[in-house]
């Protein structure tokens, strides 16, 4: 399964006024893998983001989304693509006027015909998968906390069962303990529902705990793509910089500190 | 998998054998599909099963809608008293039951609503109770400002000059073409509707009076109150409201700045000057709009029309307009400000409290417009 592009990018060109954010920018997402993306800030990652989710257009260049091209789409096919991923944004979006539970209705009303009472179900399926406590359904966004929100958008971008779950910036503004639990909930959904994930990210220990591959974006451009270990190895200095600065340090320990711990574990 | 997979069905096969029951599901069990499998499921005799089998092997695809389905129909045969057994399940199918059974608790209900006269009630009562609320919360808030106002006057230094400059701009000089357009078109209406009352008795040149009297002692500045509040008042909150959500009041709190000083007191001091500005405006282009109606209508001349305009109003029909106005500028922007400093939470809140900011600033100026009318008369003035 693995190996198999269902989102391909080939050369982007992304120009806001005279400034350049991407130039020849490729980049595929395979089925199945968690595809973490890293940049330094202004490197235009979320910009990438949206490009691939059609609400910035580029000005050069071609994206194929499961097997359609990008701008050659019919509006019935678009709807279709939109039905099969879904988007965590930032601070999860959440639309304000609508309790959590509502709000991951919107998309089961929108595309599709059920009784409220089978919505009301799902929904809980999905709030209790996002790992939030069924206290939270009645809540409006309001009234949660950021990290609850970022569960809220979570769930409901999980709505429709979609194959593809884009990711910006997931744990940011999480507590550690918080963005560790996640990282977690990010991987185990992965594992269940066996979603592809595509993942804007600062986190180094996101991209360590979670992300089979990862795509650097620098000089406008995908620099490299590569496991984590193939990242350390390279000699680009920015990606040194990176991986091999203090935080990155701390995150390798801290990874080597839980595989140690895992082995121990299964020996005894 | 393509579109056309999307298309493909989803079904229930059914083999009833009396204590015995299998059911095969068959197809693509996806949300797509779930309202129309659960339909199917609910036609189904849950009562007087042994045992139940739950075959899988038919599945193309799952997703967890259609395993909470499948979760929810062996729930339910189980509680019926069958025993369930779930065949021909590969691994992934597997991993899902489980991850539907581990989220299979029921949502908290928001709270059922009350019957119809109940509620009548309670919203009547609600709001009643919130009006008081809120007219005492403003008769703090107006506290609050003039005392920061008087230790502003006690050192003016302090005073936001620049901003109450930008304020005086915004919320006088740039209403000035709106205020003046509207007055001459309500002084015309005024003065031609009454010209055509007042033909019957043959003292349509009494127009005059019904101008200078409504104009300079009411209406004028009345109809400025009211575009102010409409115009200036609703951007008061706005802006305040949005500065409250993104934590810019806190924000200047915790650097020792006074929010009152630095964001009520220039919006204030900027209505209490400016009302009156756009009040005698809008009275001379009532008076002209009216003047020009007089002249092409009963062909009276302009320089009758300032005489008669001479005999018919007093010192005190303008005086009073100015002695109003300064108030109800100021209602209107400690309401607009206060509000803004009330909005919490969401965008939706920055609307709410936008609308509120305008239909309280309107009443409150009809309000003190009616208390200065009852004052005035029994001045006599």
């Amino acid at each position: 399964m693995a190996g198999d592009a269902i989102i391909s990018v080939r050369g982007i060109r992304n120009q806001f006024g005279r400034q350049v954010i991407h130039d020849g920018l490729d980049l595929d997402i395979r089925r199945g893998e968690v595809l973490g993306i890293v940049g330094g800030s202004g490197t235009g990652k979320s910009v990438l983001l949206r490009t691939i989710l059609g609400l910035n257009k580029p000005v050069a260049g071609r994206i194929e989304v499961f097997g359609h091209v990008r701008g050659e789409m019919t509006e019935a096919q678009e709807r279709a693509v939109e039905r099969r991923w879904g988007v965590l944004f930032q601070d999860g979006a959440l639309f304000s006027s609508l309790t959590v539970a509502q709000n991951v209705q919107v998309a089961l009303r929108e595309h599709l015909d059920m009784p409220q009472y089978l919505m009301d179900e799902i929904a809980a399926v999905k709030i209790a998968l996002a790992g939030l406590p069924p206290e939270a359904g009645p809540k409006y966004p309001s009234e949660l906390s950021g990290g609850m929100r970022k569960r809220a958008g979570l769930a409901r971008a999980l709505a429709l069962d979609p194959e593809v779950l884009f990711l910006d910036e997931p744990t940011a503004g999480l507590d550690p303990i918080g963005a560790a639990a996640f990282d977690d909930l990010i991987a185990d959904l992965q594992a269940t529902l066996g979603l592809t994930v595509f993942m804007v990210t600062h986190d180094l220990d996101s991209l360590y705990a979670i992300c089979d591959r990862i795509a650097v974006l620098a000089e406008k451009r995908v620099l490299v793509t590569g496991t984590i270990d193939e990242m350390a190895a390279q000699a680009h200095p920015w990606i040194r910089e990176y991986f091999h600065g203090p935080r990155g340090r701390v995150a390798v320990a801290a990874r080597d500190r839980n595989a140690a711990g895992l082995n121990t574990k299964g020996e005894s | 998998m393509s579109d056309q997979a999307v298309q493909a069905r989803a079904w229930l096969e059914v083999a009833d054998e009396a204590q015995s029951l299998t059911l095969r599901a068959c197809g693509d069990w996806i949300v797509a599909h779930a309202a129309a499998i659960e339909s199917e499921l609910r036609s189904l005799d849950m009562y007087g099963r042994e045992a139940v089998t739950l075959d899988l092997s038919g599945l193309a695809r799952l997703d967890t809608a259609g395993a909470w389905l499948i979760h929810r129909t062996r729930r339910s045969f189980e509680r019926a008293g069958a025993k369930v057994t779930i065949a021909g399940a590969i691994h992934t199918h597997e991993t899902l039951l489980a991850a539907v059974a581990r989220g299979d608790k029921q949502l908290a209900a928001e709270d059922p609503p009350d019957g119809p006269l109940l509620q009548i009630v309670i919203r009547m009562g609600r709001a009643l109770h919130e009006a008081g609320k809120t007219t005492r919360a403003i008769v703090a808030f107006l506290g609050l400002v003039l005392e920061t106002l008087l230790r502003t006057l006690a050192n003016p230094r302090r005073l936001r000059v620049t901003s109450t400059a930008y304020h005086m701009e915004q919320a006088g000089l740039n209403a000035v073409p709106i205020v003046c357009m509207i007055t001459f078109l309500i002084g015309a209406v005024m003065a031609y509707q009454g010209a055509e009352q007042l033909k019957r008795f043959g003292a349509e040149v009494f127009a005059v009076n019904l101008l200078a009297a409504g104009f300079l002692r009411e209406i004028g500045i009345l109809l400025t109150a009211i575009m102010v509040a409409g115009r200036s008042g609703s951007a008061f909150t706005a802006q305040i409201g949005s500065m409250k959500l993104r934590e810019e009041i806190d924000a200047m709190r915790t650097m020792g700045l006074d929010p009152v000083e630095v964001l009520v007191l220039p919006r204030v001091i900027a209505l209490v000057l400016m009302v009156p500005v756009l009040g005698f405006i809008a009275s001379m282009m009532g008076l002209l709009g009216g003047g020009l109606v007089l002249w092409l209508e009963l062909g009276m001349s302009p320089a009758m029309y300032v005489e008669r305009l001479h005999a018919a109003a007093e010192f005190w029909d303008g005086a009073v307009a100015f002695v109003k106005a300064p108030f109800f500028g100021l209602m209107i922007a400690l309401i607009g400000c206060f509000e803004g400093l009330k909005v919490s939470g969401s965008a939706e809140s920055v609307g709410q409290r936008t609308t509120a900011s305008v239909v309280e600033g309107i009443f409150t100026v009809i309000v003190v417009d009616a208390v200065f009318s009852i004052l005035f008369l029994k001045l006599g003035i």
